[in-house]
């Protein structure tokens, strides 16, 4: 199919109107929002007192359609935004309180793997890793190597 | 047979079919030996019609009038409690409606299945205080017998049994449901054979009462 | 002979980044229903392991779970699970065929004979039903499998078909179909059942196996109790609906387009344990009672023959109409016959008594 094609009948499907009689925002999901932001916010004090880190892992929730959206609006966003290109695009971002990260692991057709709640300074998936610095390390020395041969130096 | 799973497939199949049938067999038997059996003529001229106070007595003995109410006040209340409560249990929760309208085609609308939850505990809660009432009274001890401690006892598992099920509080659930369906099968079965037949011979009687007095031409 | 790659080697030498190998522990873990702190030994145990040979044997199948599994949504991950294990034989994905095929197999089980795991999907007919229902290369399916199991390391039986016996089993099994378990008795053994399994359930479970080298906790029909420990219903996002008695009645109601409980339309979802409702299906988009369509039970024993998919779950599997009204028939017949039996007995002895007169009465005091 053309992407002209495709774009056409995308636009055509997106004008239909489909009305999904959806129970609203007062619809009774489990209701994991207001749980779980409790629970970030516990995580939040441990590390402020003790430095402890604490990963939770949203995929393994079980929510209502609209819950997650819910908890995202609820996180917002702060400064910080990131993109890490391994194994396919990963996104991590600062939520409207800092030491409250999102990390968005997708994969290389940009299908998400995983969404994690972070609470740290920084996500350990920003920092550089011992061995790739040794890899990149070794790496350096051979590109100097091969500059410095270049300018004859 | 040997898993929950196959377990919960024998009472949804092959013990329904059985227990339904013996339910049926036994009942229409026991029913049609009364008809039949029928009355002894009575050469007396009646005095008026049989059917008319026949019916209307069906209805009014359903209240206990003052000299039994005064006299077994218990026995009237809480046998009311349970007895509406287990109706309720029964024919007002949904996945039953569904049941009998596979069975017999006829549904009707159901409770909330939270109301439903609350009948059912005060229904255990009400058998228990009968099955006490009975032990510990000096007449009642005296008078019963196995068929009522049978008869109690296969009313009181589905009852029980259904709200394990229902909370889930036994696991697997294939196990839980096919207890509760596996006793309420043993509870048509042994119907028939006991004074659980009362469910329709008290309205029988009921009428018989009403009949012999209104041809009599005296109210009852 | 060198000793095989280790998987961190194999993702290094491919240029995956320290921080790629992170992620991919995460996303593993996650799959593998563990919380995110056993990453670090999930990334240790991964870092080390080595690549496992997998023989995979398709008997009385429709090819489903092979289709589940390879048209998993993410590819990074299941990719990779699957460049790392050595998938020596697979009748539908592999390019050798014949005898060649065949041969491909003989090799791995005699090379990693005591190491190697053994996937199966699909059921096979048992012992005592005629083996040319099913063969594979002119052999029984049942001699295949006894073949390879025997230096295998555990046995997995992907879908319901290798862990119940699925559709062939069901009624009335015209090829003796049998599951796995009936046959293999003495080799560890998990069985992943759903009519398809949810792909990441069996990847999970694969990747348990290369992490931490034995099966992960099993529950009484020996399926992981991670994603077979919970009942669907316990797990559905319209829990709250049943609970409250709201029911959608016939498809497109008005219940069910408010999202009401499918309870009256079949849904099974109580009586049967899954992953679907949190993991969901083609990589988490939806699963059947999101989309309306109640659940099929399709990860439990015997649900072909469970009742119509679209009856509840109280209804019974088996139509009673018929001899509910021969028994009642049969009941009155009985009960009449014997009542006027007793009114002929009743009459009989009336016409016979004798009038007894005031003298034999005297006499006998």
């Amino acid at each position: 199919m053309t992407s002209v094609l495709t774009e056409t009948l995308m636009n055509r499907l997106s004008s239909t109107p489909v009305t999904a009689e959806g129970a609203g925002d007062d619809r009774p999901g489990p209701g994991n929002a207001l749980p779980l932001l409790n629970e970030i916010q516990h995580a939040l004090t441990r590390f402020v007192e003790t430095g402890e880190r604490t990963v939770i892992d949203l995929t393994s929730i079980p929510f209502a359609p609209a819950d997650q959206q819910r908890l995202l609006e609820a996180l917002g966003r702060g400064e910080v935004e990131a993109t890490i290109n391994a194994l396919g695009p990963t996104r991590v971002w600062e939520t409207a309180f800092p030491g409250v990260w999102l990390v968005d692991h997708r994969n290389t057709e940009s299908a998400r793997l995983i969404l994690q709640v972070e609470v740290t300074d920084v996500p350990d998936i920003l920092k550089a890793q011992p061995e790739d610095v040794a890899d990149g390390m070794a790496a350096l020395q051979e590109r100097i190597a091969v500059l410095a041969q270049e300018t004859g130096a | 047979m040997s898993d929950p799973m196959g377990f919960l497939l024998w009472t949804r199949g092959p013990m329904f079919v059985a227990a339904v049938s013996v339910f049926a067999l036994g009942m229409a038997l026991r029913l049609l030996e009364i008809f039949v059996l029928g009355r002894a003529p009575n050469y007396a001229e009646p005095r008026a019609g049989e059917w008319g106070p026949g019916l209307r007595t069906v209805l009014t003995r359903s209240l206990a009038d003052s000299g039994t109410f005064r006299h077994a006040p218990f026995n009237v209340l809480v046998g009311w409690i349970w007895h509406i409560g287990f109706l309720i249990a029964l024919l007002l929760f949904i996945p039953h409606i569904e049941l009998i309208k596979s069975v017999l085609g006829l549904h009707w609308p159901g409770l909330r299945n939270p109301a439903v939850d609350a009948a059912t505990v005060i229904t255990v809660v009400a058998l228990i205080a009968v099955l006490v009432h009975r032990l510990g009274h000096p007449v009642m001890q005296r008078i019963s017998t196995l068929d009522d401690y049978l008869a109690w006892t296969v009313t009181f598992l589905p009852l029980v049994t259904g709200y394990i099920a229902y909370h889930r509080l036994v696991n697997p659930y294939p196990l839980a449901l096919g207890m509760h369906i596996l006793t309420a099968e043993i509870f048509l079965i042994v119907l028939p054979f006991t004074k659980l037949t009362h469910i329709f011979t008290a309205f029988i009687a009921r009428w018989y009462n009403g009949a012999i007095f209104g041809r009599k031409g005296v109210e009852s | 002979m060198a000793q095989p790659k280790t998987l961190g080697d194999s993702l290094r030498e491919r240029g995956v980044s320290r921080r790629g190998f992170l992620k991919f522990c995460a996303a593993t873990t996650s799959m593998m229903a563990l919380p995110p702190t056993m990453v670090p030994t999930v990334a240790a145990a991964l870092a080390k392991a080595r690549r496992p040979s997998v023989i995979w044997l398709s008997f009385q199948e429709c090819t489903g779970c092979t289709e589940s599994l390879t048209r998993s949504f993410s590819p990074t991950v299941e990719d990779l699970i699957f460049d790392v294990i050595s998938l020596d034989y697979h009748h539908t994905l592999q390019a050798a065929s014949g005898e060649a095929a065949e041969k491909a197999r003989s090799e791995a089980i005699r090379t990693n004979y005591g190491n190697y795991l053994v996937v199966v999907d699909g059921s096979l007919p048992g012992p005592d039903a005629n083996p040319g229902f099913s063969t594979s290369a002119g052999v029984p399916n049942l001699q295949i499998l006894n073949e390879t199991v025997a230096g295998a390391k555990a046995v997995v039986c992907v879908g319901t078909c290798a862990a119940f016996g699925g559709l062939p089993a069901a009624a009335p099994n015209p090829t003796g179909a049998i599951p796995v378990h009936e046959v293999v008795k003495d080799k560890p053994l998990i069985n992943i059942s759903g009519c398809p399994p949810v792909p990441m359930v069996i990847t999970g479970v694969l990747a348990q196996f290369l992490t931490f080298g034995k099966p992960p906790d099993l529950d009484q029909y020996n399926r992981p109790l991670a994603f077979f420990g919970q009942s669907i219903h316990d797990r559905c996002y319209r829990r709250p609906f049943y609970d409250k008695g709201l029911f959608a009645e016939s498809f497109d109601d008005e219940g069910a387009r408010k999202g009401w409980c499918l309870y009256r339309l079949g849904c099974k979802g109580p009586m049967t344990y899954n992953a679907c409702a949190t993991m969901k299906w083609n990589g988490g988009t939806s699963w059947p009672v999101e989309a309306g369509h109640g659940c099929l039970g399709c990860a439990e024993p015997s649900f072909w023959d469970a009742g119509s998919f679209y009856k509840a779950l109280s209804v019974p599997t088996v139509p009673v109409g018929r001899t509910l009204a021969a028994a009642g028939a049969a009941g009155a017949a009985i009960g009449a016959a014997a009542a006027a039996l007793a009114r002929h007995r009743q009459r009989l002895a009336s016409t016979e008594r004798e009038p007894v007169r005031v003298e034999e009465l005297e006499q006998k005091q």
